[in-house]
């Protein structure tokens, strides 16, 4: 009951937030949260650490736009099918990789969203260096007309939710069990009968389709898709939001990724500051606060409810988004 | 359109191969054997090369120290600071999952990059060429600077190779890599090796730097672009083999040069292209054997 009002309050915040904060920049956060839970699905349930999350976010963002330049196509469906094929990008990226594991999965990924950043510089449809200008936002569903930032973070804000649902679905399923087994012992759940090399590789794919519909939103978001999107300084950044947020919580991903982007847009005019700072937080997570921010303050609160038994419950809430 | 080619483009092009490919096989050399230790991948790699040729060039234009003592000095200086790293960052991070080594060497790496782009700029800094002219070899000009690059670097690997294979202090190295309590019940001082071996590879990378420091410009993300390609070289090579690191490394700064010549659109991706094929095909790395762990 407590969490259902929770939500609600948040969806309540969220659509009210348009007219207090910066729209494009609460559509960044939005559309880095959705990335960011990607992320952590991977590396937070299934332990697979990919360094190249980026070709999965910019690749999409690059599908997504061509398909808005070149056809009437709905905004929707568009952002659908940059996700479609980033998700078959996934499929054949992780075949050829899904057996390694650890450190090696992640330079092997890294080593493909090279191959791929490369593959987007070099053909003729992205623009190159300059990048993808001018996207259209064709109208949604063919009638409603969304090039106007205000009425397009309403769009934004849906899809974020489906998307957060999904995976938050994903994570509570019979199957996002399996996953994390699978991350905590691979030899045991293979003995139990599973194949844990489908098991990753679906949550590889289904990893990657969500980072293609973040992909995607970014691109209709800014109306132009750059080769930054897909580069390894957006990878890294998407591991420092999960890690910043906590690995393996399910809220960690979206304050992480507020977080960062609020930072980022606060250090924009602080040229080197922004990934100096960013290099320290990193560091000050991985040797202090392990568990990241969520994790951290979860801890806080188990800790507070077993010396106070009797406030246990007023004692943990998790607090309104950090603006 | 083969016959369109000169010996002169294919020559020259092999040669500016085989030079990328000295680097490749230096850096990817210094990795795996930090790896092989320690099994930390090391990401600040790039940055300590960059540390190597800007150490370099501070010498040279603040002190007056030239490229000769420099090849000594900025090694050593950056071995330092790599030992000073290990003590402090990485072995308190020794006994947890390996990600965490990896995004602090990572992190570290972001903030020495963005700190020399704070007070040098992005832009290149050139560095004076020691040894200028070359020789005429009747097909092609060599110029002497390169030619040194070539050999100094494949001394240094074969070195490195006999050290860490052939050598009583490599045999403890191997030792410790396998059965680190043992080796230390043996009184050896096994975490001081670590640091000594992180030390190693870091100041291999330094030496790197000031190598290339007259052949590229000196400039904060000529590491950073240069470490994909070297991570790639790893993989294809195997993670635990010298021999494979350096191996793949010149084979593919060879291979990299030719597609230049035959198919230049392609250049930038061969490797990986290599390397998605080498995965397919031997996916413990084409050189893997008995140092597979």
């Amino acid at each position: 009951m407590i969490r259902l009002l929770l939500i609600a309050a948040a969806i309540a915040l969220l659509a009210v937030a348009p007219f207090h904060f910066y729209t494009v920049t609460l559509m960044t956060i939005m559309c880095f949260v959705v990335f960011a839970c990607s992320f952590n699905l991977l590396l937070g349930y299934s332990g697979l650490l990919c360094f190249g999350h980026a070709m999965f976010f910019g690749g999409a963002a690059y599908v997504t736009g061509y398909i808005l330049k070149s056809t009437p196509v709905s905004i929707e469906l568009a952002i659908l099918a940059g996700a479609a094929v980033s998700g078959l990008l996934g499929l054949l990226i992780g075949m050829l990789t899904i057996r390694r594991q650890g450190i090696q999965f992640a330079m092997i990924t890294l080593a493909f969203s090279q191959f791929i950043y490369f593959i987007l510089l070099q053909s003729p449809f992205t623009g190159g260096e300059d990048g993808m200008q001018a996207i259209p936002r064709n109208p949604m569903f063919g009638i409603l007309d969304v090039t106007d930032n205000f009425t397009y973070y309403y769009v934004v804000m849906a899809i974020t939710l489906v998307s957060v649902f999904v995976y938050y679905r994903v994570v509570h399923s019979p199957y996002g069990e399996i996953l994390k087994a699978v991350r905590d012992n691979q030899p045991r759940v293979e003995s139990l009968g599973f194949d844990p090399e489908r098991i990753k590789l679906l949550a590889f794919v289904i990893s990657a389709t969500m980072a293609g519909v973040a992909g995607g939103m970014k691109a209709t978001v800014y109306q132009f898709a750059t080769l930054t999107d897909a580069s390894w300084p957006i990878s890294a950044e998407v591991i420092l939001m999960t890690l910043l947020g906590g690995l393996g919580t399910l809220l960690g991903p979206i304050f992480g990724a507020g977080i960062i982007i609020w930072l980022n847009d606060y250090l924009a005019g602080f040229g080197e500051w922004a990934l100096i700072s960013q290099g320290v937080i990193l560091l000050v997570v991985i040797v202090f606060f392990r568990r990241g921010f969520v994790g951290e303050l979860s801890a806080l609160a188990t800790f507070l409810a077993n010396r106070r038994k009797p406030a246990a419950k007023a004692d943990a809430p998790k607090p309104a988004s950090a603006h | 359109m083969f016959d369109g080619i000169s010996t002169q483009l294919l020559m020259g092009q092999v040669l500016i191969g085989l030079i990328n490919g000295s680097f490749y096989a230096m850096l990817s050399m210094g990795l795996v054997i930090i790896f092989g230790m320690m099994h930390v991948i090391n990401f600040t790699h790039g940055a300590q090369y960059m540390l190597g040729a800007f150490v370099a060039w501070l010498l040279l234009n603040h002190l007056g120290i030239g490229y000769w003592p420099a090849l000594v000095i900025a090694p050593v200086l950056v071995a330092i600071s790599g030992m000073f790293l290990e003590r402090v960052l990485l072995r308190p991070l020794a006994g947890l999952d390996h990600l965490y080594s990896l995004l602090a060497t990572y992190a570290v790496a972001l903030i020495v990059e963005g700190l020399v782009r704070y007070q040098y700029g992005s832009t290149g800094l050139p560095y004076q060429n020691p040894i200028p002219g070359g020789v005429n070899l009747g097909f092609m000009f060599m110029p002497y600077y390169r030619l040194w690059v070539v050999v100094f670097s494949v001394v240094t690997c074969l070195g490195t190779w006999i050290l860490i294979e052939h050598t009583k202090l490599g045999s403890y190295l191997r030792a410790a890599n396998e059965k680190p309590q043992l080796v230390q019940t043996f009184g050896i001082n096994v975490p001081k090796m670590m640091t000594l071996t992180y030390g190693f590879g870091v100041g291999l990378a330094g030496l790197c730097g000031v190598l290339a420091a007259p052949i590229y410009q000196v400039s904060p993300s000529m590491g950073s672009s240069l470490m994909i390609v070297v991570f790639a070289v790893v993989v294809i090579g195997g993670m635990g083999s010298i021999i494979g690191a350096v191996a793949t490394g010149y084979m593919l700064g060879v291979v990299e040069g030719l597609t230049k010549v035959f198919y230049p659109e392609a250049a930038s991706v061969v490797i990986f292209l290599f390397m998605t094929v080498a995965l397919y095909l031997r996916p413990a790395g084409i050189f893997s054997g008995k140092e597979q762990n």
